[in-house]
């Protein structure tokens, strides 16, 4: 290594420009290789260290691929029963209205099971922030298909691809709660290429501030991939998400603060 | 030539091998290693260490966090 010692000078702490955030914990994540959860969790992770909320944060975990949350984030956690995030991180915001609350769900557990308790509590404006992973179909179990699955995508139970007419159309949950009174602000995200995870971390410290204020639901939808359930490398599987999710899925933020005081 | 000089250290036992990393380069500096690490994945490395300009777009989408960034003027 020739080179060797040129890079060792820049190797000193004086040029540290990134490093892994101290609020992840050591254990190695128990995600597919490529599995956009990592790269939210991360994010996630960064946002409550850089705002100072690691004593004042309580995260509640779902039901998922992302169960072992607790495992990965420094932070006071509290698990819920499947789809009953929202519900929990209602009543933990309620009893203690100091404490930066979110839950962290994917889509088989917030836009399936959960529906009605995420419905309902972004309708009542608690002011929680909801973490929404979309991959379009059940990751853990297998990569069935999922009320988020897009139209025509192959899944383990819809081998020849959703066929709308006799599976019924796919659900946008983000634009759901877009239109209901009590959320604040409402984004969609990706975390598949540098630019996206800058534009992610920044609607994630704008819905951490926002939460100070106390003025509703904040909701962050992070549209995923699912390189085990979709069958394809982590890279193709980026390049498909581009292709065929987000024509469904817009990126972009869908309700913004702005707008609902101009109404 | 650059005035901006930049390096990585790979967090080998972690890495997936998942080449999202490699992917989002744009100088070219990261290569999958020939050798697998002891969970039997192909891991990241600097294969082209010059090249590298410490822009950390590849810690920015690492999903396991195993990717550290150096950056310093020359």
């Amino acid at each position: 290594m020739a080179e060797a010692t040129g890079i060792k000078d820049i190797l000193k702490p004086e040029n540290l420009v990134y490093n892994k955030t101290k609020i992840m914990t050591d254990n190695v994540l128990s995600y597919c290789p490529g599995c956009g959860h990592g790269t939210a969790h991360r994010i996630l992770a960064e946002i409550i260290g850089e705002e100072g909320l690691q004593s004042q944060t309580i995260g509640v975990s779902p039901v998922g691929c992302s169960v072992l949350l607790y495992n990965y984030l420094d932070i006071d956690w509290q698990e819920a029963a499947h789809g009953r995030a929202p519900a929990v991180a209602t009543a933990i915001k309620r009893l203690l209205p100091d404490k930066f609350v979110f839950t962290y769900q994917g889509d088989g557990d917030l836009a399936a099971i959960g529906t009605a308790e995420t419905i309902h509590s972004c309708n009542r404006g608690e002011n929680i922030l909801i973490i929404f992973i979309n991959n379009g179909i059940y990751g853990m179990t297998g990569g069935q298909m999922a009320p988020t699955t897009i139209s025509g995508m192959k899944t383990s139970t819809s081998p020849y691809g959703r066929d709308v007419k006799l599976m019924g159309n796919p659900l946008k949950i983000t634009d759901i709660v877009a239109t209901l009174p009590g959320t604040y602000y409402v984004t969609r995200q990706s975390v598949h290429t540098p630019a996206n995870v800058r534009k992610t971390k920044k609607a994630m410290r704008k819905a951490v501030q926002y939460q100070k204020l106390n003025k509703g639901t904040c909701f962050i939808e992070i549209v995923s991939n699912c390189p085990s359930g979709w069958k394809m490398t982590p890279v193709l599987s980026n390049k498909w998400m581009e292709e065929n999710m987000f024509p469904f899925y817009p990126l972009g933020d869908i309700k913004v603060p702005e707008e609902k005081s101009a109404q | 030539m650059a005035k901006i000089r930049g390096s990585i250290v790979v967090n080998i036992d972690r890495c997936k091998g998942c080449e999202v990393c490699m992917v989002s380069c744009p100088t070219g500096t990261i290569a999958m290693a020939k050798e697998v690490n002891h969970k039997g994945y192909y891991y990241a490395y600097p294969a082209n260490p010059d090249l590298c300009i410490g822009c950390a777009s590849c810690a920015m989408v690492c999903p396991d966090g195993v990717i550290t960034v150096y950056k310093t003027k020359i």
